[in-house]
């Protein structure tokens, strides 16, 4: 029977269910960043609780028979101090790494950490399904018949066998979906999409195999079926990412956060453990849902993401063919119009967080607000690389939250802004997306710069086109100033100048 | 439990993680990402469930394996949030609200 299998005490079910609750109020908290740190501790404790009453209940060793007060025999764990002492060694070696990645890694990196995390969680998830696998009746999901004649047979429940395969293949794909993501993310790997052919077909007949293997899975137990669904789940994570394109990596680092999640639900489900079950659909939804936003922040559907190769178009084809005139400023320029102004909107993109910029330019955005200047930030949803990227390198360089405004509060504001200063943004910025029903961004909610009376682009120069292969005509308007060089280095000049 | 009441918590926490997230800021979608990331790492549970367990060799190492990768993400995905969260800051000094008079 699968019920007395799963027969736990109910103070167990308690504590995982107490650890349920606190990792839905750590996401709670993030409603905002003063709850945000209370959220936070309360997920470690959370992660503690499960951890020890899993360590409690199966601690490893064997219990025997042995007298107790009075003239009775207790059960006593006789404790396997080796195997407590590998887990031990696991968690510190694992711990260690962790914390230490976590202390120095820089915050423009931070979407390649996520991918990177996000490629253990599905590694750990496949690990331990296939460890359950192995040892179906350590995790009580197996029972053992044993016939009056010949060797006994241990029976995985079949139940437990869709959601042991569910969760190997969401593992799997997790996984070398994240290291494909890791890699582009990181520059080991071109940003560019890789367009395999037939590759929707491809896909496809490999998805279907691998939820028809699942079905077949619960009809016969071999080894050989269960290690293809985990093979063809790792092919398939690789060949769903390499055809993306790195402006899609929001999406994309997004949809593997949900993966991560729904492994760990599927997991769950086979244990029968409420902790993961919960985490795994507080994690699935987040995932989906900033799947969502950064979707409709595009204007595309998600199928289009998923089915890649938008950025395919070769960069600069006509766009950049053709000389137009446009006006070049300099430092001085700009930090003339600048002080000048009543109100300053800084829009920043991926191309700040690549240079660094940050820092230099919560320098220019301090000597401004002591000259009398107003400045607000401007941020896209799909600015960056990851949700909430530019939010993050902002409150790195000490840039106060209540400067920073998300792209529906602020827009209707450029209207009555002198300056509008673009620092690395391109395609979030084109008003083609409103107008030109052509373009490839056309619908994509944009920020209204060129409404300012003055928009002062920082760009590394004229030739590069934005991700999406569009030429932005913002760059030849009568009102736009581009400055171009490097973003840190323009920064700092206009610092210098402002001084 | 039994399938059922495992699958209503499941449907349940759904609605419950739909709800909370579209409540998180979009300034925090960064940490979001990262806590979600740590704490989907309680699949730390079968890891240990696997290392603990006598009976299969390669089991128990495949569990270890999967401890150890599963607490890289369990600390580094706490601490670097953490870190993430102290450096949002409210404007520190009140003062300059005077000049700012809105249109």
């Amino acid at each position: 029977m699968p019920e007395a299998a799963h027969a736990q005490p109910a103070w167990v079910l308690i504590a995982y269910l107490i650890s349920g609750v606190c990792f839905i109020l750590a996401l709670r908290g993030l409603s905002s960043p003063e709850s945000s740190r209370r959220g936070n501790r309360l997920g470690m404790i959370g992660m503690l609780i499960a951890v020890v009453t899993t360590l409690v209940t199966h601690a490893p060793g064997q219990w025997t028979g042995a007298w107790g007060p009075g003239p009775r025999i207790m059960n006593v764990l006789i404790p396997d101090w080796n195997t407590i002492g590998l887990i031990f060694g696991a968690i510190l070696v694992g711990g260690g790494i962790g914390l230490i990645t976590a202390r120095k890694i820089q915050m423009t990196a931070m979407p390649q950490l996520v991918a990177a995390f996000h490629s253990l969680v599905g590694m750990a998830a496949v690990l331990v399904g296939v460890a359950a696998f192995l040892n179906p009746e350590a995790f009580g999901i197996a029972v053992r018949i044993t016939p009056i004649y010949g060797p006994s047979v241990i029976n995985i429940f079949p139940v437990s066998r869709i959601e042991m395969g569910l969760g190997v293949a969401i593992g799997a794909i997790t996984f070398s979906g994240s290291v494909i993501a890791f890699l582009k993310l990181n520059g080991n790997m071109s940003g560019k999409p890789i367009l395999l052919p037939l590759r929707h077909v491809i896909n496809l007949s490999t998805l279907v195999a691998i939820l028809g293997l699942i079905a077949y899975f619960t009809q016969d137990q071999a080894p050989w079926v269960f290690f293809t669904i985990a093979g063809l789940s790792f092919a398939i994570g690789f060949l769903l990412i390499i055809p993306i394109g790195g402006a899609d990596m929001p999406v994309v680092i997004s949809m593997l956060n949900s993966y991560s999640g729904w492994a760990a639900a599927a997991m769950g489900f086979t244990l029968h453990n409420s902790a993961m079950i919960i985490t795994g659909a507080l994690v699935g939804s987040s995932g989906a849902i900033l799947s969502y936003i950064m979707c409709r922040a595009m204007n595309r559907s998600f199928i289009s993401v998923i089915a890649g190769g938008f950025g395919a178009v070769s960069s600069g084809s006509d766009a950049a063919a053709i000389d137009r005139p446009y006006k070049r400023g300099s430092a001085e320029d700009a930090a003339f119009l600048m002080s000048q102004a009543d109100q300053v909107i800084i829009v920043p993109g991926y191309g700040m967080a690549v240079s660094q910029a940050q820092h230099a330019l919560r320098e220019m955005a301090d000597i401004l607000k002591k000259e009398g200047v107003r400045v607000k930030y401007a941020i896209h949803p799909v600015a960056g690389r990851m949700p909430g990227h530019m939010n993050v390198l902002l409150a790195e360089a000490n840039v106060p939250y209540d400067e920073v405004f998300e792209l529906e509060d602020i827009n209707s504001e450029f209207a009555q802004t002198d300056v509008a200063f673009v620092i690395g943004a391109n395609d979030v910025t084109n008003p083609a997306a409103k107008t030109d029903k052509s373009s490839p961004i056309y619908g994509m909610p944009v920020l209204d710069v060129e409404k300012a009376r003055t928009v002062l682009f920082v760009k590394r120069s004229m030739g590069g086109v934005g991700y999406a292969g569009v030429d932005n005509e913002l760059f030849y308007r009568d009102n736009t100033m581009m400055l171009l060089a490097d973003a840190k280095k323009m920064v700092e000049e206009i610092v210098k100048s402002l001084g | 439990m039994d399938f059922i009441s495992i699958l209503s918590i499941f449907v349940l926490a759904c609605f419950v993680g739909y709800y909370v997230v579209w409540s998180v800021t979009p300034a925090l979608h960064t940490p979001l990402m990262s806590v979600t990331n740590a704490i989907s790492s309680v699949i730390v549970v079968g890891a240990l469930i696997a290392a603990a367990a006598a009976g299969s060799a390669s089991s128990k190492w495949l569990g270890l394996l999967a401890v150890a990768l599963a607490s890289v993400n369990i600390f580094g995905g706490f601490a670097v949030t953490a870190r993430m969260l102290a450096m949002y800051k409210k404007k520190e000094r009140p003062a300059p609200q005077g000049e700012k008079t809105h249109a």
